[in-house]
């Protein structure tokens, strides 16, 4: 069995080289699992299996109050990258193979893609349709989180007179030539995270500071590196003393434990993201999904979310390491659940995008741990 | 009576078909009609992100680059739920970028219709040319998407028009049943007007009647008529009868009584012989009664049928033969050669010439004779005898009852002329009485003439 699915990973790892990246990301992520977990019952008669670009250790609260819930459910968790879940679901769905029961992404483009070419099904109930548009497509794919894109600084390395509260901050606090936050300004590597494709490509739709951003950022080397966590981590060490457009729930983790951590929901606009989560054409245990998509839609699944920081309250409830904007209505931008998210996986347009962005970093790019 | 469905009830039925069939051509109307608009409505949507996608074709280095554009996507989105699949193709069909699994149409159509990933999808395909020096030829966009919206916007455009349909039928109904019920209104007045009636009057239905019913209360009227003739006829027969009846019938009482008190034998064999010829004359009477009653029933219900009315008079002699012998007479018959057609019934007819022979026979002077011809387009059968016939003044009333007599003869009670007058007006003939030139007296019945005398 073990060795069938390392087949069919295989398989999808060549197919999608063959495709020449028709789904996106030219370097395709690792095809394997970064870390599986099973819980519940090992002599159960349902399975459950969940693919997740999310830690496992932020999830795994959430899964238990489902198991709970659910005693006599077996249930296996993988965490995986957001392209290779992406990669292997595509390749399953051509394949006709059932893999994984529920695809939890943060790179929403890609869950859109897969039910845009009708690798998903559908899932019906109460609580999908109490859902915003924007956060259901074709009753297929579900966004389920609410975790808005952000900028985090250490409080002792920066004081309250340069503190940036908007993009346009930024962008001044970047323009001296001897500004002191040359090369220690951070933010994704949009060509190794499928995250921060997403967010930059979300950023240039929004608005023309797109622009200007990323010259600031080219002329001040801004470093583009991999994952919220290095990023975060950087920020508490003052390694970095800026990180750009960081997913806020890890962020606001680490500002919990590090009063020193600001996260600035920017004020001109916040992109907010809510994770997708959809059930494979050929899910084993369809059923089952729905039902866990139903608990993260629940009250109680909303209720731990919350706990996990995944979705973080914008209102008067909202932590008070996150600043908000002044006008949040305004201001928070959810991106919506639609094909106009295909747009940015184009082969041309994001090779286009890519070798703009590259312009910029080319020469400061830090290499991949 | 059969009670049938009544006229609501058709009319109703009617109506409902008519609608039904109606309301369904509507329906498939609309249902082609919302498709129709729903896939313009799409295709123009399709064609404009398709024509966004092509003009934002760009050639860089000699290369086709496509920066496609989100406008373009956010159009399509106006179908929220809709999948999308797109490809950009150089001139040999090689993909450019976007989904392989397409390819654009080979006969360059603008819409076709495909599938895409298991559900039926809408086509649009737009071609842009290039003529530069590193680039010549045309790049397609093709462009598609699922149809749900498609689909939706037509079932709505369907449902508002099959309810608009639905609203004016039942309105159209609705107004259709008053209409009915104004219309069939002068039957109910015609029917409230019989019921109304007493049981002796027959009247003719005297309303305003709606042409299309006309005819029928026409031949309503008609058969009132009728019955009231025959009823007439019927209490003048009673009265006549009653009349011809009583003084025969008290004389051979007065006889018989004389007869029962006579000693003398030879004189009451000669009043039993008196009571001999008046009951036969009085069995005459009665036979001449019950024929004319029989006769003007049949005038009045038998159908005409086309008859020769030479057979008529040649019939007519040979049952008056008995008679004829008794009198020691002889009758002349004169018959064209050719027949003499005439719509009639052979009996009554026979009937009446047999009462004008009896007439002339009575009160007429021989040589008697029976004359068939042709006057004026209608067929005459006349009796002519040599006599001077009855005075002038009588000739109007001579076909009512005891015109022509007073009393009972031997061969006649009277009754004659008024029998012979009615099978005439039952032909829609009439009684013509004459002197001829040549002399004598004459009494025909004229008919109006079958078609082959005609000229």
């Amino acid at each position: 069995m073990k060795a069938a699915l390392n087949a069919l990973l295989c398989a999808a790892l060549l197919l999608a080289g063959a495709m020449s990246g028709a789904a996106g990301p030219g370097a395709a992520g690792p095809v394997a699992p970064e870390a599986v977990k099973s819980y519940g019952p090992a002599e159960a008669r349902r399975r459950l299996v969940v693919r997740s670009t999310t830690d496992l250790a932020l999830f795994e609260p959430i899964l238990l109050a489902f198991l709970a819930r659910n005693p006599d459910i077996a249930f296996s968790y993988e965490q995986w990258s957001s392209n290779g879940l992406y990669l292997a679901a595509s390749a399953a769905c051509r394949a006709g193979a059932a893999q994984a029961d529920l695809l939890i992404s943060s790179s929403i483009d890609q869950q859109v893609k897969l039910a845009n070419d009708g690798c998903a099904r559908p899932h019906r109930s109460a609580l999908t349709a109490g859902l915003p548009a924007e956060a259901n497509w074709r009753d297929e794919v579900f966004g389920i989180t609410r975790e808005p894109a952000v900028i985090v600084y250490n409080r002792a390395t920066i004081g309250p007179e340069s503190a940036p509260r908007s993009r346009f901050d930024l962008i001044d606090l970047l323009r001296p030539e001897d500004s002191r936050f040359r090369g220690r300004v951070a933010t994704y590597d949009i060509e190794t995270s499928g995250l921060g494709y997403l967010f930059a490509f979300a950023d240039s739709q929004q608005a023309t500071t797109f622009g200007s951003l990323i010259e600031a950022f080219g002329r001040s080397g801004a470093i583009a590196t991999c994952c919220s966590a290095e990023i975060i981590d950087g920020v508490a060490g003052g390694r970095y003393l800026i990180a750009y457009n960081v997913l806020g729930s890890y962020a606001l983790a680490r500002a919990r434990e590090n009063p020193d951590i600001v996260v600035v929901a920017p004020d001109d606009y916040t992109l907010v993201l809510s994770r997708a989560a959809l059930i494979p054409k050929h899910a084993a245990a369809p059923d089952l999904a729905g039902a866990l998509i139903d608990f993260l839609l629940s009250e109680e699944g909303r209720a731990a979310l919350r706990t996990a920081d995944l979705i973080v309250p914008t209102d008067g409830k909202a932590e008070p390491a996150l600043r908000l904007p002044e006008n949040p209505e305004a201001s928070l931008r959810q991106i919506p659940l639609s094909p106009v998210l295909l747009v940015g996986l184009d082969q041309h347009k994001r090779r286009a995008f890519i070798a703009r962005w590259r312009a910029t970093f080319a020469s400061r790019k830090t290499p991949r741990r | 009576m059969r009670p049938g469905p009544s006229i609501r009830f058709r009319l109703v039925v009617g109506i409902v078909l008519v609608l039904a069939v109606g309301g369904v051509a509507v329906a498939l109307a609309a249902l082609a009609y919302g498709r129709s608009a729903a896939q313009q409505s799409y295709d123009r949507l399709l064609v404009g992100a398709a024509r966004q996608i092509a003009r934002a074709i760009s050639l860089r280095d000699g290369e086709v680059v496509v920066d496609l554009p989100v406008s373009a996507f956010e159009l399509l989105s106006l179908a929220p739920r809709d999948r999308v699949v797109y490809g950009v193709f150089d001139e040999t069909g090689r993909l450019i970028t976007g989904y392989g699994s397409i390819a654009p149409p080979a006969d360059g159509s603008a819409f076709f219709n495909g599938s895409f990933a298991g559900e039926p999808a809408r086509f649009a395909h737009v071609t842009r040319p290039f003529a530069e020096r590193a680039f010549t030829g045309s790049v397609s966009v093709v462009i598609g998407q699922t149809m749900q919206a498609r689909r939706e916007l037509a079932r709505q455009i369907t449902r508002n028009a099959l309810i608009a349909v639905a609203i004016i039928g039942a309105v159209m109904a609705a107004l259709a049943m008053l209409a009915v019920r104004a219309a069939l209104r002068p039957l109910h007045r015609i029917e409230r007007d019989f019921a109304a009636r007493s049981s002796k009057d027959l009247t003719p239905v005297d309303l305003d009647v709606p042409q299309e019913i006309s005819s029928l209360v026409r031949a309503l009227n008609r058969f009132i008529a009728r019955i009231d003739r025959q009823l007439q006829i019927m209490h003048r027969l009673i009265g006549d009868a009653a009349h011809q009846l009583r003084t025969p019938i008290a004389a051979l009482r007065a006889q018989a009584e004389l007869a029962a008190d006579e000693t003398d034998p030879e004189r009451q064999r000669r009043i039993v012989g008196r009571i001999h010829e008046r009951s036969k004359n009085l069995s005459r009477l009665a036979d001449q009664l019950l024929s004319h009653a029989l006769i003007i029933h049949r005038a009045d219900s038998v159908d005409l049928q086309e008859i020769d009315l030479r057979r008529v008079a040649t019939e007519a002699v040979a049952e008056a033969d008995q008679w004829l012998d008794e009198a020691h007479l002889a009758l002349r018959l004169d018959l064209p050669e050719a027949p003499m057609p005439c719509p009639g019934d052979e009996l009554s007819l026979i009937e009446a010439c047999k009462n004008l022979i009896n007439n002339a026979l009575g009160h007429g002077r021989p040589p008697i004779t029976l004359r068939v011809r042709a006057e004026n387009g209608m067929a005459l059968l006349a009796v002519h005898d040599c006599g001077e016939g009855f005075p002038e003044e009588m000739w109007a009333d001579a076909g009512s009852r005891f015109a022509s007599s007073a009393g009972v003869s031997s061969r006649s009670a009277g009754l004659g002329l008024a029998i012979v007058s009615a099978v005439a007006r039952a032909h829609r003939g009439e009684l013509r009485i004459r002197r001829p030139a040549e002399g004598g007296f004459e009494v025909a019945i004229a008919l109006p003439a079958g078609r082959e005398s005609r000229p």
